[in-house]
C-alpha cells in the first residue's frame, strides 16, 4: 500500500511484517522513532506475538538479541553511531556465534566531537565483524532491504545491518509501498535456527576454542559471506517476483554503459549523484555512476565489471581511514587493481555537512580532467583548518581543538554578517 | 529459615550428600536422580569452590524446575574450566557470550521462551564475583530493574581467579591480590571500597536476594529451589573459596567457607521484595583470625610485621555483619 511517510516508520511497519519475535530498544537518535513505533504496535497488541524490551544499553540491547536468538527467537533491534560503538563487543561476539540478527543502522557520524549527524563512520567501523551491511539509497529500499535482511541472515546463519542515512533517510517523509502482511509471509519462511538452546537436545554454545580451531570458525565466517554473494541477488530477484520492484543486490549502476567517468557511492547521496550525473550528462560529459549496495560482503567481481571499462572513477565516500584515507576506496582500488584504472577518493558530508549538486559538479568535472588530488576532502573549510594549524605552532597550550574551530568560525560568521 | 531433619555439624564434602536419610529427605546432590549438571572431567583447580558451588546450584535448579533449564555464563574460571570444546561439562542446555553480559543474555533467552510460550523452561545466568560485581554489573542492575524472569547466580571468590587473582569490588579489605600486593605500610587491599551487591540487588525491590556458602549444602540448595519457584529477577551469592586465589588448602575450601559465614565476614541471608526475611545463625562464632590465618592472601596480617590494627579493623567489619542481619542467637550475642 502507497503511504506517505516517514522513513524511520516506513521501516518499522516493514519490521512488524516480518514478523520479529524479540525487539530490544534503547533511545539514540537517528533510529529512535523505529523502536518507538515497534514498541507502540507491541503494546497495542498490534504486533503479537512478540517482547519488546527496554534495555539499559546498545550493550545490552545486543546481548539481548544474542539470548533471545540463540533460543530460537527472531530477534531485532536498532542502532546509530556511538551506540553501536557501546555494543561492539556485542556486535563481533553475535557474528562469531553465527546468530541471524537484524539491526538497522540509522547511519550517524561518531564522535569526539559529539555530532548526530548522517555520515557513514559508524557502521563502517565495523566491516570486519562479520555482520552482513546492506545500504539502503531511498526509504523504498530500506523497507525492501529489511525484508531481504532477515531472509538473508536466517538463511546463512549471519547477523546483518541495515544501513540507511540518519535523518537524510529516517526523518524524511516520501512515497514509500508498504508491502501486505500475505506479501511477505509468502517471502519470508518463519525462523527455522540452526541452533537452538533447548532442554531437550541440550548444546553447549560459546565454548572455548584455541589455536587449533579458531581459524577453521573464522574461515567460515568469511565463507559464509562469500556464499552471500550468490545468496542477494538471489533474494533480491525473489524479491521482485514476490513484490514486484527491484531493490536489493549487490550493486546498481546508472547510465554507466559508456561512461569514461564513474561515480561510485553509497546510500542516500546516490539520489544527488544521479541528478549531477544526469546535468553533466545534458553536457555531453561521459559519466556515470556505481551504488554500492552489499559493502559486506564486498562484491568485488562486480565493482571491477562495472568499472573496468571506464577510464577513472572518483569514490565519494561519508567516511574517513584517518590516517590514510579512504575506507570503500581501499575496498574499490582493491577491485579493480591490475587495471591501470586511475581512482580518486573524495570524502564528503563528515558530521552531515550537506553534499550539494554545486559541489558534486565541480567534483566530477576535475576528476575529468583529471585534475584532482588522490584524496580530496569536499567542501572543507581550508581557512579555519590552517588557523588552527597555525595556533598549534604558535602556542604549546592551544586548547581544545573543537572548540577552537568553532570560535574561529563564529568569528568568520559574525563577520559575515555582523 | 531451611530446613535441616538431621542436624549435621558437617566438617568435609563427604558428609554433605547425607546418603543416610530416607530418599525424600535427601539433599539434590545425595539423590539418585541428580542431574550431574556439571559433570566430572572439567578443568576446574583441585578443591574449586566455584565447581562445587556452581553442580550444587545447577543440580538444584535442575531438580526444582524437572530438568526444564537454560543456563548462561559469563566468561571467567567456570566458563573456561568446563568447557575446552569438544570437551563440555555440562549436561543442560548452555550459552557464553561474554564476559560483562549474562544477565542481558539471559533475558533475550527467558523472552524467547516466553514468546515461544515455553512457560515451563527457567533460565539461570551465573558468573564470578567480577563478571557480576564489576563488568556486568550495568547489565545486571538492568535486569534487576525490569525484573525479567532470571535466577542470576554470583560465584564469589573475591577476585578475578581466571586473569591470575587482581582486585574486583567482592574483594575484602587488606586481601593480597595481583593488584593490591602486600607491600608498603598499608599492606593489601585498602579499606573502605568495594561493593555490597545483594543489598544493591536488595535496593531494586526484586523478588528474591539470598547469599549461600559452599559449607552449607542444604541451606544452599533450599535458596535455589526457593528461587525457582519464584518468578521475576532473583539473585544468590554463593561464597565460594579459590585455594589458587586465596592460597589456601585444598581441603580447607568447606572449612573457609564455614568460617567466613561462623566468624560473620560473610552473612548469610535471604530477602524478598527488598527486605530481609532470614538469616542463617552463627552456631559457634569464631575470632576473624581463624579464618584469615588459613589464607595466605591475609598472611601478611600477621607473622613478623603483623599489623593487629588491620585484624582488628576486620574482626570490627564481621561484628558489624553481626549486629546488622542478627547472625547471633540473643543469648550467644550477650554470653
Amino acid at each position: 500500500m502507497l503511504k506517505q511517510i516517514e522513513g524511520s516508520k516506513a521501516v518499522a511497519e516493514a519490521i512488524a511484517l516480518c514478523r520479529p519475535e524479540v525487539i530490544c530498544a534503547y533511545p539514540i537518535s537517528p533510529q529512535t522513532h523505529i523502536v518507538e513505533a515497534l514498541g507502540e504496535m507491541v503494546k497495542a497488541g498490534d504486533l503479537t506475538p512478540c517482547e519488546f524490551i527496554n534495555v539499559e544499553s546498545e550493550f545490552a540491547a545486543m546481548s539481548v538479541a544474542i539470548g533471545s536468538s540463540a533460543a530460537g527467537a527472531r530477534s531485532y533491534t536498532a542502532t546509530a553511531s556511538q551506540g553501536l560503538l557501546f555494543m561492539v563487543e556485542a556486535v563481533y561476539n553475535a557474528a562469531g556465534l553465527g546468530l541471524p540478527i537484524v539491526m538497522t543502522v540509522a547511519n550517524r557520524a561518531i564522535g569526539a566531537p559529539i555530532n548526530i549527524w548522517n555520515d557513514h563512520s559508524d557502521s563502517l567501523s565495523q566491516r570486519d565483524s562479520g555482520w552482513m551491511q546492506l545500504f539502503a539509497e531511498t526509504n523504498q529500499e530500506a523497507v525492501d532491504l529489511h525484508i531481504q535482511a532477515f531472509k538473508l541472515a536466517e538463511e546463512l546463519s549471519m547477523p546483518i545491518m541495515v544501513c540507511m542515512d540518519g535523518f537524510i533517510l529516517t526523518h524524511a517523509f516520501e512515497r514509500v509501498d508498504i508491502p501486505t502482511q500475505e506479501q511477505v509471509d509468502g517471502y519470508l519462511p518463519p525462523f527455522d535456527p540452526r541452533q537452538m538452546l533447548d532442554p531437550a537436545e541440550p548444546v553447549s554454545i560459546g565454548a572455548m576454542v584455541g589455536p587449533e580451531a579458531f581459524m577453521e570458525v573464522k574461515y567460515l565466517a568469511h565463507a559464509k559471506q562469500m556464499q552471500a554473494l550468490e545468496l542477494i541477488p538471489q533474494l533480491a530477484a525473489e524479491f521482485k517476483q514476490q513484490f514486484g520492484r527491484d531493490s536489493g543486490g549487490l550493486v546498481r549502476t546508472y547510465r554507466a554503459d559508456d561512461a569514461e567517468t564513474m561515480i561510485v557511492a553509497m546510500g542516500s547521496v546516490l539520489g544527488t549523484v544521479k541528478d549531477t550525473v544526469d546535468e553533466l550528462r545534458e553536457q555531453g560529459h561521459k559519466i556515470g555512476v556505481l551504488g554500492i549496495i552489499s559493502y559486506r560482503p564486498f562484491p568485488l567481481k562486480e565493482v571491477r565489471a562495472a568499472l573496468v571499462n571506464c577510464k577513472r572513477f572518483v569514490v565519494l565516500e561519508k567516511s574517513l581511514a584517518v590516517g590514510m584515507g579512504g575506507i570503500v576506496a581501499t575496498d574499490v582500488r582493491m577491485a579493480v587493481s591490475g587495471t591501470g584504472l586511475k581512482g580518486y577518493t573524495a570524502i564528503a558530508g563528515l558530521g552531515g555537512r550537506n553534499i550539494t549538486k554545486a559541489s558534486l559538479h565541480k567534483l566530477f568535472l576535475e576528476a575529468e580532467q583529471e585534475q584532482l588530488p588522490p584524496v580530496t576532502f569536499v567542501d572543507l573549510d581550508w581557512d579555519v583548518v590552517n588557523k588552527q594549524l597555525e595556533r598549534e605552532k604558535q602556542n604549546r597550550h592551544s586548547g581544545p581543538i573543537a572548540e577552537n574551530i568553532l570560535y574561529d568560525k563564529g568569528m568568520s560568521s559574525s563577520a559575515k554578517f555582523g | 529459615m531451611s530446613f535441616q531433619p538431621v542436624k549435621f555439624y558437617q566438617t568435609g564434602t563427604y558428609t554433605v550428600g547425607n546418603r543416610l536419610l530416607a530418599p525424600d529427605a535427601r539433599s539434590v546432590q545425595a539423590g539418585e536422580l541428580r542431574s550431574n549438571s556439571i559433570n566430572s572431567g572439567h578443568r576446574a583447580c583441585q578443591g574449586c569452590g566455584e565447581a562445587l558451588g556452581a553442580r550444587y546450584a545447577i543440580d538444584a535448579a535442575m531438580a526444582e524446575s524437572n530438568n526444564q533449564l537454560i543456563a548462561v555464563n559469563a566468561t571467567g574460571c567456570l566458563e573456561v574450566f568446563s568447557t575446552p570444546y569438544p570437551e563440555s561439562s555440562w549436561q543442560v542446555p548452555w550459552i557464553h557470550s561474554l564476559f560483562g553480559n549474562a544477565p542481558a543474555v539471559a533475558t533475550g533467552v527467558a523472552a524467547a521462551m516466553k514468546v515461544k510460550g515455553k512457560n515451563n523452561v527457567r533460565v539461570v545466568a551465573q558468573g564470578g564475583d567480577g563478571g557480576t560485581t564489576d563488568i556486568g554489573f550495568g547489565c545486571l542492575s538492568g535486569m534487576f530493574e525490569r525484573n525479567d524472569d532470571v535466577l542470576y547466580i554470583c560465584y564469589d571468590n573475591e577476585a578475578y581467579m581466571n586473569t591470575g587473582v587482581q582486585r574486583s569490588s567482592a574483594t575484602p579489605p587488606t586481601a593480597r591480590t595481583a593488584t593490591t600486593m602486600p607491600v608498603g605500610p598499608e599492606p593489601g587491599n585498602v579499606f573502605g571500597q568495594g561493593k555490597n551487591v545483594p543489598e544493591i540487588a536488595m535496593a531494586h525491590g526484586i523478588p528474591y536476594v539470598a547469599t549461600a556458602t559452599v559449607a552449607d549444602l542444604r541451606d544452599l540448595e533450599y535458596k535455589v529451589r526457593k528461587a525457582m519457584k519464584m518468578h521475576g529477577a532473583r539473585y544468590i551469592q554463593i561464597f565460594v573459596p579459590c585455594p589458587l586465589g586465596w592460597g589456601s588448602a585444598s581441603h580447607d575450601t568447606i572449612r573457609l567457607a564455614r568460617l567466613a559465614k561462623e566468624t560473620g565476614m560473610f552473612p548469610v541471608f535471604e530477602a524478598e521484595h527488598g527486605e530481609v526475611t532470614g538469616v542463617l545463625k552463627i552456631r559457634n562464632k569464631q575470632p576473624i583470625e581463624d579464618y584469615l590465618k588459613p589464607q595466605k592472601r591475609f598472611a601478611h596480617l600477621f607473622g613478623k610485621h603483623a599489623h593487629p590494627e588491620m585484624v582488628a579493623h576486620l574482626q570490627a567489619i564481621a561484628d558489624r555483619n553481626i549486629r546488622k542481619y542478627g547472625l547471633l542467637d540473643e543469648e550467644k550475642a550477650h554470653g
